[in-house]
């Protein structure tokens, strides 16, 4: 049985929740424009003004917010109330360096923990269930988000945050943990770990998890379920948005909805700004309706995506999006198809190898080439010939999985691989040379 | 008692073999065999040292991938059917081979040595031996 935080609006008619959408979205857009100069600013260059905008339609005619104009507002300039309002921040580094400071009122982390709830119902929890939050707590969004939101549902939580694993599988196995939140590499290693320690998926009391904050394959997803014993659910949020929650997995495990009445989610060409129809792959942008002091509009995720409103077996209306399938900054086109480096690192270090390698990529007799070099590590190697050919074939077939696409594989020695500042070299495209 | 074999991963591509020689060569490693199996873009060298454990280290300091693998040793009378008397004794023991090498001994010319790699080391010694067959100890390998 599909169970839910707030049903009403969760599984909603599509013309509420727009209708919702086009409310809120008008006050959104007045309140930042009289309160948050940086952006008005934007506006005006833009020509637009708050009369322009009549309904959710008109959301394209509204400039853009990008990690850069983070970084130049930094760190009060995108701020939407008095700090007197303020109760809280978060915080994120950013890639660049300087840390994106996030502002909340008590509003904000109240349907910040709400949507948390709805991802932790998603996922089968009630207030029976023990809810352990090893996402870290402090800056990061992960540990305080899950927490209020286990505390919404009325879940038993156990606050671990991240690390010492050993103390973190006591309380799993002591106080019969079953709902697990944490990033999924760290369900992975605890799966691992619990393995070692003689412990089958029918000896662990978990029955689902809730993992997020990084990119993860279907693959990792049925390893971690089955050592486990777990349903695994993947939950996708921003800093910049409130944190995790801004859309979650249901038990159909076939996207993550986006929490609409708080959330407008597009999907743009990042090279245009041009909205693109629905189905079409391309950068996701949000807008956040109901946050008022860190209002972000038309903020640019950079993470690349498809949305779909095909109806849902969960009963949940809100639009689904897909797992992003790598950042638009270092997608490559090969053959027609997006390649991004995080699914071929993904592969990699699914299969056991490191995150060394070097892709490239050429252009021969009008056909582009892909070629990934991984460099051989102690884990994969054996003296057995065969074997050592068996895990390559693997790791071409998994490539080809992940990515659609035939790679040519070559295992290359230890630290052979050109870095810089210490980080290998991902990307080479002689194409462009 | 079986002994150590180096495998040392090798890109196939000149001269990787000749800079694993040389590590060895600069620190004074003596090697009493060597085998190479390798595809079109990778090889794996296998060789038997007289020092496994500083072989070992100066390979990874070199930044090789290196692991260590059991394998029998024997010392084969140079004469005929002399290798073929050993193997009837894997035949009837069942012991499965995963490949084998031979090397010629320095000082000791009344010998061939044959190096084993089998499924599991410790069993087949155990019974190569009752069938008198005795495999080759670290210490004797350095001795030759
Ligand atoms: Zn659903």
């Amino acid at each position: 049985m599909e169970r839910y935080y707030q049903e009403d609006i969760e599984c909603a008619p599509r013309e509420r929740i727009k209708a919702i959408q086009d409310e809120k979205l008008l006050k959104q857009v007045r309140h930042v424009w009289e309160n948050v100069p940086y952006y008005r600013r934007k506006m005006e260059e833009k020509g637009v003004t708050p009369d322009d905008i009549h309904s959710s339609d008109d959301l394209y005619k509204l400039p853009f917010l990008s990690k850069t104009d983070l970084r130049e507002a930094y760190p009060y300039g995108l701020l939407g109330v008095p700090l007197k309002d303020c109760v809280r921040i978060q915080s994120t580094s950013g890639t660049t360096g300087k840390r994106v400071v996030a502002f909340y009122t008590q509003e904000d982390i109240d349907l910040w923990e709400e949507c948390c709830a709805r991802a932790i119902m998603a996922a089968g929890g009630t207030n029976e269930d023990v809810c352990q939050v090893s996402y870290g707590y402090g800056l990061f969004t992960g540990g305080p988000g899950l927490n209020g939101g286990s505390h919404k549902v009325g879940c038993l939580t156990i606050p671990t945050s991240s690390g010492n694993t050993d103390r973190q599988i006591m309380f799993i196995m002591d106080l019969k943990t079953t709902i697990l939140c944490c990033t999924p590499s760290y369900a992975a290693y605890l799966g691992e770990r619990m393995r070692e320690l003689g412990y089958g998926p029918d000896d662990i009391p978990l029955k689902a998890g809730i993992f997020g904050a990084e990119a993860w394959s279907e693959e990792m997803r049925r390893d971690i379920e089955k050592t486990l014993g777990i349903k695994a659910y993947d939950i996708y949020g921003l800093t910049e948005l409130s944190g995790p929650g801004v859309s979650f997995e249901c038990s159909a495990q076939g996207g993550m909805h986006i929490n609409e009445d708080h959330f407008i989610a597009e999907i743009i060409d990042p090279d245009t700004g041009e909205v693109l129809p629905e189905g079409s792959q391309g950068e996701l942008v949000f807008t956040a309706i109901d946050k008022k002091a860190f209002p972000m509009i038309r903020y640019r995720t950079r993470d690349i995506c498809m949305l779909t409103r095909e109806k849902c077996s969960c009963g949940r209306t809100h639009v689904r999006m897909m797992k992003p399938k790598g950042r638009s900054d270092d997608m490559l086109i090969i053959r027609g198809v997006n390649v991004f480096p995080s699914q071929i690192e993904t592969v990699l270090l699914n299969q056991g190898y490191a995150a060394n390698y070097q892709i490239i990529v050429d252009r021969m007799n009008n056909t582009d080439t892909l070629d990934v070099q991984v460099e051989m590590t102690p884990e994969m190697f054996t003296d057995n010939l065969g074997e050592v050919e068996a895990r390559k074939k693997a790791l071409v077939e998994g490539l080809k999985s992940m990515l659609g696409l035939k790679a040519n594989v070559t295992l290359v020695a230890p630290k052979s691989i050109q870095r810089s500042e210490g980080k290998a070299v991902r990307v080479i495209d002689k194409r462009k040379i | 008692m079986s002994i150590k074999q180096i495998s040392v991963f090798l890109e196939n591509k000149p001269g990787t073999l000749n800079k694993m020689t040389k590590v060895l060569a600069e620190h004074d490693i003596d090697m009493r065999a060597l085998s190479l199996a390798e595809t079109k873009d990778f090889g794996i060298v296998r060789i038997i040292v007289d020092d496994v454990f500083q072989a070992t280290n100066v390979l990874k300091e070199a930044d090789f991938v290196a692991s260590l693998t059991p394998v029998l040793a024997f010392a084969i009378p140079d004469e005929p059917g002399g290798l073929n008397k050993l193997l009837d004794a894997f035949t009837e023991e069942k012991v499965n081979l995963e490949y084998m090498y031979a090397f010629l001994g320095g000082k000791d010319t009344n010998h061939a040595y044959m190096i084993f790699r089998v499924s599991d080391a410790k069993s087949a010694e155990n019974a190569l031996a009752a069938r008198g067959f005795k495999a080759l100890t670290q210490e004797e390998i350095s001795q030759i």
